[in-house]
């Protein structure tokens, strides 16, 4: 009886280990995170089928991408995560690491009755002199002048913007400062930034009930969130000068030519890509880590999950419209891990045992 | 008296000693214990401004005094002044008092003075539930549904009447977004009147009803008996409300986070978007990166907690100015 009792736990042990993929890996139970709150829906959803499969939970609080970046350098988590990717610079100072994890796209929504999503088309200068305040209406000429078929409201333009500080704000602000002059001059890029006009929301739903609430207003969300919501996107220009619509496509057409290979830290930024369908406001969420580990099973077990997306990930991303890390791009990732990473031993702690 | 007799009384004494000792012993225990929590509340003040002051300092160093009256804030640049979160702060609790006072008074006045004994009950107690719904509760309700109710309906009427005044027109200028400083104020006063009604209804029913029966026998009104009466018995509780409910205003946060617009902009209009210090706070502590940001946030903490400060010490000041003026005139 206690034999086959033992013969059980031994089985069941090797089932477990071989699920996760590694014996050391199954030790651990669960593996912490917290940062962004763009990609946590695709987080929870890879976590909760990883957590089918082998058994370890993975506990990630989106508390923001600073937040992620706080409790990283802390040690308090096993990794944190970050929509605006940290110089290589930042990185050195605090010894991490990051690599990108998946993409999305940033999305100007408006609040015009009458107008679909889609109809209204912006030009980058138009974007950004309506977030600095200078274009007021919508019925304005140079507004007037893009959209030639479009009976446009006159209606007072009513900005939104995040009130805390975000990751998509820095794509958003990124891409305004590489556009326009003055925007780089006056305001610059930032995680917050100094709004010239226009209300603050909490986090992309305070932005997505705001622009939903105030008529004439224009707001910034993740692609996302504009779906579920069913808000009003706007066509804008993209670099070669073609109008584009959000998509996955045109999401994955800006992460193309991305060149990560001279990347040096996956320090990569997804705006005003060049590219004929390029939707313009792109970017990569981060995850980082302690480039020397603690230990060597706990960094298995993180690895072990974020290897896994990768590889079986990629229709649940699309699926919540995120778009999944090209195989060329994991592959530098996996180089990475094995030349960054090393546990108490010195070792190199990828590829798990 | 004999030997036989003092026996007894002797011990009753011893015992009584004993007694004593052990009485003594615990009151000293006792006040001691006190003494200690007492202590361990001023303590904990203490601390906690030396820790605000701390963590301000590099802030405050950098900025000098032009930290409290610069309207900038650039977390990009990293220049940081408090001006519009202390402006904003300071007009939402004045629009919250302005509103709240009166019609706190009016609430305890019924509830103690006027209403039918049987109505009495329900009303205190719908206040007293008022009381304990969680802030987060005010800020959805105002958001979802007073700030479009508010847009669309009383705020294009007000700007146009109104807003053509002279003198006070320009507060109520700008374009109808339902949220803004305005309305950040109205949804405070809706939280703190039940704080002040409460404590107002309770201290107006502790005037011993000899004095208002012996004012309405000398043929006083009832509105008379309240001001001669009630209020200058119980101005003390009557102020100590309404610095509760102003304590509760200057410190609110989720409610107005929901509705102020959280935006750092000087505006002359109150229809307009601003921000208070604990609604900056709560929303960009979290992602506030840099050593000078966060020191620029811990500085609105100490603001706030030198204005809490200023308006307690205000309260008092008035108290004593009150009881000095007692039995002087009516």
């Amino acid at each position: 009886m206690r034999k086959a009792l033992k013969l059980g736990m031994a089985l069941s042990a090797m089932v477990m280990s071989a699920a996760a993929g590694s014996a050391l890996a199954a030790e651990v139970k669960q593996i912490n995170g917290a940062g962004a709150t763009f990609p946590y829906p695709v987080y929870s959803k890879w976590a909760d089928a990883y957590q089918k499969q082998s058994g370890v939970r993975l506990n990630y609080q989106a508390i923001g991408s600073g937040g992620g970046i706080k409790q990283i350098v802390a040690n308090t988590v096993d990794f944190g995560a970050s929509d605006a990717p940290l110089t290589p610079e930042e990185l050195e100072k605090d010894g991490l690491m990051q690599f990108p994890m998946v993409m999305g796209g940033v999305v100007p929504v408006v609040n015009l009755p009458g107008i679909k999503p889609g109809e209204i088309r912006l030009t980058s200068e138009e974007l950004a002199d309506i977030f600095m305040g200078k274009i007021k209406r919508w019925n304005d000429p140079q507004i007037a002048k893009t959209n030639p078929d479009v009976e446009l409201p006159d209606k007072a333009i009513q900005v939104v913007h995040r009130s805390d500080g975000s990751g998509t704000t820095w794509i958003f602000s990124n891409y305004l400062s590489k556009v326009s002059p003055e925007w780089k001059s006056k305001i610059g890029t930032g995680k917050a930034v100094q709004w010239p006009t226009g209300v603050g929301g909490k986090g992309n739903p305070g932005v997505a009930s705001y622009v939903q609430r105030i008529k004439g207003g224009i707001g910034y969300v993740e692609y996302a969130y504009a779906l579920q919501n069913h808000m009003t996107h706007v066509t804008l220009r993209n670099r070669d000068g073609n109008f584009v619509e959000p998509s996955i496509e045109t999401f994955q057409a800006a992460a193309a030519g991305a060149d990560w290979e001279n990347a040096p830290g996956f320090y990569m930024v997804l705006t005003n890509q060049p590219g004929e369908d390029s939707w313009p406001i792109s970017g990569a969420t981060f995850i980082l880590l302690h480039k020397q580990q603690k230990d060597a099973a706990t960094a298995q077990a993180v690895l072990t999950f974020f290897d896994w997306s990768y590889a079986h990930g990629d229709d649940m991303a699309v699926k919540l419209d995120y778009v999944p890390m090209p195989d060329s791009v994991v592959k530098l990732v996996q180089k990475a891990w094995h030349d960054q990473l090393s546990g108490p031993d010195g070792k190199p702690v990828w590829p798990a045992k | 008296m004999d030997q036989r007799a003092t026996q007894p009384q002797l011990t009753e004494t011893a015992e009584v000693v004993r007694r004593l000792r052990v009485n003594r012993f615990i009151d000293r225990l006792f006040a001691g214990a006190t003494r200690f929590f007492a202590i361990l509340v001023t303590a904990s003040v203490l601390g906690i401004l030396i820790t605000l002051i701390n963590g301000a300092l590099p802030a405050l160093q950098k900025f000098g005094l032009a930290f409290f009256y610069s309207a900038q804030w650039n977390p990009v640049t990293d220049q940081y002044g408090a001006l519009v979160p202390i402006v904003g702060t300071l007009v939402t609790s004045l629009i919250a008092m302005l509103i709240a006072i009166p019609v706190s008074f009016g609430i305890a006045l019924f509830i103690t003075e006027l209403a039918p004994t049987w109505l009495k009950r329900p009303v205190g107690t719908a206040v007293e539930l008022l009381a304990a719904i969680p802030s987060i509760i005010y800020g959805m309700w105002g958001l979802f549904v007073f700030a479009p109710l508010f847009a669309d309906n009383i705020q294009p009427w007000v700007s146009d009447h109104i807003g053509q005044w002279p003198l006070i027109g320009f507060l109520f200028q700008g374009p109808p977004l339902g949220i803004g400083v305005f309305t950040a104020g109205l949804i405070l006063a809706i939280m703190v009147i039940p704080f002040i009604a409460a404590v107002m209804r309770d201290v107006f029913e502790v005037v011993p009803p000899v004095l208002k029966e012996s004012a309405y026998g000398l043929g006083a009104t009832t509105w008379e008996v309240v001001r001669q009466v009630v209020l200058p018995y119980t101005k003390i509780g009557v102020v100590g409300g309404i610095m509760l409910g102003l304590g509760r205003a200057l410190g609110e946060t989720m409610a107005v986070t929901f509705v102020i617009g959280n935006s750092h902009q000087l505006s002359s209009s109150l229809f307009m978007p601003g921000n208070t210090i604990s609604s900056a706070l709560a929303n960009e502590f979290t992602e506030a990166s840099g050593e000078m940001y966060t020191s620029a946030l811990i500085g609105l903490g100490l603001v706030l907690f030198i204005i809490t400060f200023l308006v307690l010490a205000a309260a008092k000041l008035l108290l004593v100015r009150l009881k000095a003026q007692e039995g002087k005139s009516t």
